[in-house]
């Protein structure tokens, strides 16, 4: 067996941990192992531009920035934030659970694409966020803003994640089936789909409670804060 | 019949503009990113569609295109555009506008819903609105096209502003736009250079195959860890269930092909949600929420990570082997 092809991922490795920009490293990487797993030059251009432009889906957030930016320079983030902090019982953890579970159902009838972070997160989930966080801690750092921010996306992502592969027709499932297919074992998708769930309900358990233990540690702070304050008073 | 090519070339116009706008301000560099990008997505259909009609230049000539995308990339800095309205403009068009805000925001998610739900059953005299591939993301693009519409009217902004915003949070991600394409091309020719064959190869001769949770275990780990490395559970799969999954957890110790099969596959997605190589789902966002570590999303998700994956593969020595 060639095993030269894997000094790619090294390529990959060595890469990142050094820093480099990201694009020209992949670059490099798909040349090294295609270079030599004994691709042809031409051969490999030809692959590398026709992977390129097959993937052109995974460009359609960019349309979603014109929308975003006309509204945000009218004030959208500026509203979200002022809502959800005047609303008294929505707090971080209720806001994140409650999002977090609509993804994950959506995701579970195949509608993965009617979320996401150029969606919903940029404009509407990290404003109301940090919002939400900034009623418990209203000293919030621009460290802690960016921790809030990505505990938002992360939500997303989990919620996308752990929803999609309980759907019978998208990829995930009907990958598995074709390649069962392929070796002799015939399955339903529907068979394949049920056993998502466990994980699915763990996940959703799961993520819930670190945003809650995030929640908390901002209590704690909050209090802390306010200590030493009353002190001097 | 509306398909999601055309989509595509509303990318590519709008990536077009961007070009256009950047070479009058001068950012030369920026300028020729966005209209090399702009003119692959724009050849896109004509290079794919030549290649299966057995002509390979114009496809050779997209990969030449990517590679000089690649060299461009490290010129792109971040630059913070002058233009921007100032904060107290923005809280009192907040004040003014209200509610009404989020209803452009909101058009985006509720019509792409819709379509997903009734395009399929949706016909004018007979012919078919739109077309069945990627129904959903079809969707997504005339949803923002009518969002747009309705930002401009709610703002009662004119709709060029939205091209010149949309443009300017373009520049502020950069890069980051093309790394899930690129990676996306990675992983292809990874698979056309056997890849995955050598790992599998390498797998096998180290794994004690007579212990069944040995197995499972490598199986389960060398999911994450194919996943980080090819940033996509999908390429890591096949790779994983030839190696390790259906000759020895199947085969030799009788494990249920369905429970591991997906949860198999769930164990990938706790690697997608800690690499970097998974671009559209961690750095991609970083940058759109303009976080000023790309790795922030990453971080965040790292517990969640781990925790799921140690009860994914809880779940899965319980069940799997019943």
């Amino acid at each position: 067996m060639n095993y030269w092809p894997l000094l790619g991922i090294a390529v990959i490795v060595i890469g990142f941990l050094l820093r480099f920009n990201p694009v020209p490293v992949v670059v490099c990487a798909a040349l090294t192992s295609g270079l030599l797993a004994g691709i042809a030059p031409l051969a490999l251009l030809a692959l590398l531009g026709k992977s390129f432009v097959s993937s052109r889906l995974l460009l359609l957030f960019v349309l979603t920035l014109p929308v975003i930016g006309l509204l945000e320079r009218a004030g959208l983030r500026e509203h979200a934030q002022r809502w959800i902090g005047q609303l008294r019982g929505l707090s971080l953890t209720r806001l994140l659970m409650g999002y977090l579970l609509v993804r994950q159902v959506l995701a579970m009838f195949g509608l993965t694409g009617v979320a996401g972070a150029a969606q919903t997160v940029r404009p509407l989930l990290a404003p109301m966020s940090e919002a939400a966080a900034e009623k418990i801690l209203p000293t919030l750092s621009d460290a802690d803003r960016d921790e809030v921010r990505a505990m938002a996306a992360a939500t997303d992502n989990v919620g996308r994640f752990f929803g999609e592969d309980v759907f019978i027709a998208l990829g995930g499932v009907l990958l598995i089936q074709a390649f069962y297919t392929q070796h002799g074992i015939e399955l339903s998708p529907l068979a394949i789909a049920l056993w998502a769930l466990p994980t699915a309900v763990a996940a959703f358990v799961i993520q819930s409670a670190r945003v809650w233990l995030y929640q908390r540690r901002l209590q704690r702070r909050a209090r802390a804060d306010d200590v030493p304050a009353s002190k001097d008073g | 019949m509306l398909r999601v090519e055309y989509a595509y070339w509303l990318i590519a116009a709008f990536l077009l503009y961007a070009g256009v706008r950047n070479l009058r301000d001068r950012q030369r560099w920026r300028a020729a990113f966005w209209l090399l990008l702009g003119l692959l997505f724009a050849s896109g259909d004509a290079v794919l569609a030549q290649q299966a009609a057995g002509n390979d230049l114009p496809a050779q000539l997209a990969g030449g295109g990517v590679i000089v995308l690649a060299l461009l990339a490290p010129r792109l800095r971040r630059l913070t555009h002058a233009h921007d309205v100032g904060n107290e403009a923005r809280r009192r068009s907040a004040l003014r506008l209200g509610h009404r805000l989020f209803v452009p925001a909101l058009l985006i998610p509720l019509v792409t819903l819709l379509i997903a739900l009734l395009g399929p059953h949706l016909a004018i005299m007979g012919y078919a609105v739109f077309a069945k591939p990627q129904i959903v993301l079809t969707g997504l693009a005339l949803a923002c096209v009518i969002a747009l519409v309705a930002a401009a009217r709610v703002t009662r902004a004119p709709m060029q502003d939205g091209f010149f915003e949309g443009r300017r949070l373009l520049d502020a991600i950069g890069w980051a736009t093309v790394l899930p394409l690129l990676l996306a091309a990675l992983g292809q020719v990874f698979t056309q250079s056997g890849v995955g064959n050598a790992i599998s190869g390498l797998t096998s001769a180290w794994l004690p195959t007579g212990s069944a949770l040995a197995c499972l275990l490598a199986f389960a780990l060398g999911m994450v860890i194919f996943t980080v490395i090819m940033g996509n559970a999908f390429a890591a799969f096949p790779v994983m269930m030839a190696g390790i999954g259906l000759p020895l957890l199947i085969q030799q110790h009788h494990a249920n092909p369905a429970i591991l099969g997906s949860m198999g596959m769930l164990c990938g997605y706790c690697g997608t949600l800690v690499t970097p190589m998974a671009a559209d789902f961690n750095l991609v966002p970083a940058a759109l929420l303009e976080l000023r570590s790309p790795y922030g999303v990453i971080r965040a998700q790292l517990g969640s990570a781990m925790a799921i994956l140690a009860a994914n593969v809880m779940l899965m020595y319980l069940l799997v082997f019943r």
